[in-house]
């Protein structure tokens, strides 16, 4: 008899939570829609979503250098002990070099830029929620998905792309670094080896994934943000939610367009 | 004027408003009392078109602002300014850009004369030397008139005060309620307080309603409330644990 309530139990407790994430969907899809809304009305918040590129994208890019220079030296080192099983060295490059404009460029960029944007963005849109800023900007007649959320999805879907062309040339320069410096494989190999198998649609698909990338952190991030309740705990809950969210749905996207370019 | 007539919401299962109805006439300062949780706050969010009551209608200057489109909306809007509790500031901008926002955002005036109307509205609140203060910089009070000052910034025709001495000391809450009368008495405009300090709203009103139980319980002039003999009101005006109003 447990046996059956367990399982009663269980289906009716999945089914709950299919109908939260779904009702969640929904309601995130109504977000974007008033944001592309409010995103083609005047007036365009351009001071503001330049304030926004400024955090995202210039303040960021440390950042991203030097996650992205150890990424590349790492990958060297990995791809250099798994190649030379193969006496297939020289390759080490060419390997780095896709994988980083490919996947981890992008990739890498978009997780670390929620730990650092959209944590920060889930946050002050919180913060601003509970202590009423959001409903003084309506009580002024001035649209809060316009002011706040807007700048946000647009500064973070320009930003990302260039961010990434950041991490994976910053990977490239440590990639080439411990393979001649240290693995003392042929420069002219290793270039070589790159300029032969890195195509420029390995290098667009991967700047095609980083702006998506960025819409889906900026949009779960504002969101987020935007309809945290319970005060301080709420906001720190909604900004663990917004990480957690955004990073799963970073890699879930990546599987798919990964599945539909490639 | 101001015609709140009917206005009924519910929140699950709980129906915080049961059928309010009162008017605020145009220059007047009114203020609406009650205890906390008694659904002031709430009311206030439905005069200012933040939330939809389930039924009844809201009626400012002739126009029933329930079920209107934002862009209408924002239209009234444009007319009244609110002062939240704490003041609501902005906290990435500084005093003075706080104050200039609606300006920015509404008005045709050039940054010169946008300073001016700055530096005018924040010294009708005692401000002037702190500009570029932040919000995180100043005391309650001062960003209770920080926000004052930013209501009063387009020469609104209404204002809206939610608790604005609400966690003061009495010294800074007697200075509010004096730049309150005064900013009245320069503008000639409708303010419509929501309070529960009962000593210092009787002092600078011209009406008070009383809301009780999600239902305005009486209606007057402050004097009316010192000589009622209805219990809620005796009740409330004493402070007393004792009465019809059970504590939760």
């Amino acid at each position: 008899m447990w046996v059956v309530d367990f399982v009663k139990s269980s289906v009716v407790g999945i089914v709950e939570m299919a109908q939260e994430w779904l009702s969640e969907l929904g309601l995130v899809i109504m977000f974007l829609g008033a944001s592309l809304y409010w995103a083609t009305r005047p007036p365009f918040r351009i001071q503001e979503t330049i304030r926004q590129l400024d955090f995202a994208g210039t303040q960021s890019i440390l950042l991203i250098v030097m996650t992205g220079a150890f990424t590349g030296m790492v990958s060297v080192l990995q791809g250099h002990n798994a190649m030379s099983r193969y006496g297939a060295e020289s390759l080490v490059g060419a390997a780095t070099a896709l994988a980083l404009t490919r996947e981890l460029g992008p990739v890498l960029t978009g997780l670390m830029v929620v730990g650092r944007v959209g944590s920060a963005m889930t946050a002050e849109l919180g913060s601003m929620r509970s202590t009423y800023q959001i409903d003084a900007l309506s009580s002024m007649a001035v649209a809060p998905v316009q002011y706040l959320v807007c700048p946000r999805i647009i500064a973070t879907s320009m930003a990302m792309p260039f961010l990434a062309t950041i991490f994976s040339f910053s990977g490239m320069i440590g990639a080439y670094i411990m393979a001649v410096e240290y693995l003392h494989i042929d420069a002219g190999a290793f270039m070589s080896a790159v300029s032969d198998y890195v195509t420029s649609s390995d290098v667009t698909q991967g700047l095609t994934k980083s702006v998506v990338f960025g819409l889906i952190l900026s949009l779960v991030a504002c969101f987020k943000g935007f309809n945290a309740t319970g005060g301080a705990r709420g906001v720190g809950l909604a900004t663990t939610k917004a990480v957690v969210l955004s990073s799963v749905l970073i890699l879930f996207s990546d599987y798919l367009m990964t599945a539909i370019m490639f | 004027m101001i015609q709140v007539d009917d206005v009924r919401k519910k929140f699950g299962e709980q129906q915080v408003l049961r059928g309010v109805s009162f008017e605020v006439k145009k220059g007047s300062i009114s203020t609406l009392i009650g205890r906390s949780g008694a659904g002031k706050s709430v009311l206030l969010r439905h005069m200012i078109g933040l939330d939809e009551p389930d039924s009844g209608h809201i009626v400012i200057d002739g126009s029933d602002i329930v079920g209107m489109k934002t862009r209408e909306l924002n239209k009234i809007r444009r007319r009244f300014g609110v002062l939240f509790q704490d003041g609501a500031l902005f906290d990435s901008m500084s005093v003075s850009e706080n104050v200039a926002f609606p300006l920015r955002e509404h008005s045709e005036l050039n940054e010169k004369e946008i300073q001016d109307v700055v530096i005018q509205k924040l010294d009708a609140v005692g401000l002037r030397g702190h500009t570029e203060k932040y919000p995180s910089e100043i005391s309650g009070g001062m960003r209770k008139r920080v926000g004052l000052a930013r209501a009063l910034a387009l020469n609104p025709d209404i204002i809206f005060f939610d608790e604005p001495t609400s966690g003061l000391d009495p010294i800074t809450r007697g200075a509010i309620y004096r730049f309150i009368e005064k900013t009245h008495l320069d503008g000639h405009i409708t303010y419509f307080l929501v309070s529960h300090d009962i000593s210092g709203v009787m002092a600078i009103s011209d009406e008070i309603m009383m809301i009780h139980d999600g239902q305005i319980v009486a209606c007057g002039t402050p004097e009316s409330f010192r000589t009622s003999s209805d219990q809620v009101v005796r009740q409330f005006l004493s402070g007393s644990p004792d009465g019809p109003i059970s504590i939760d």
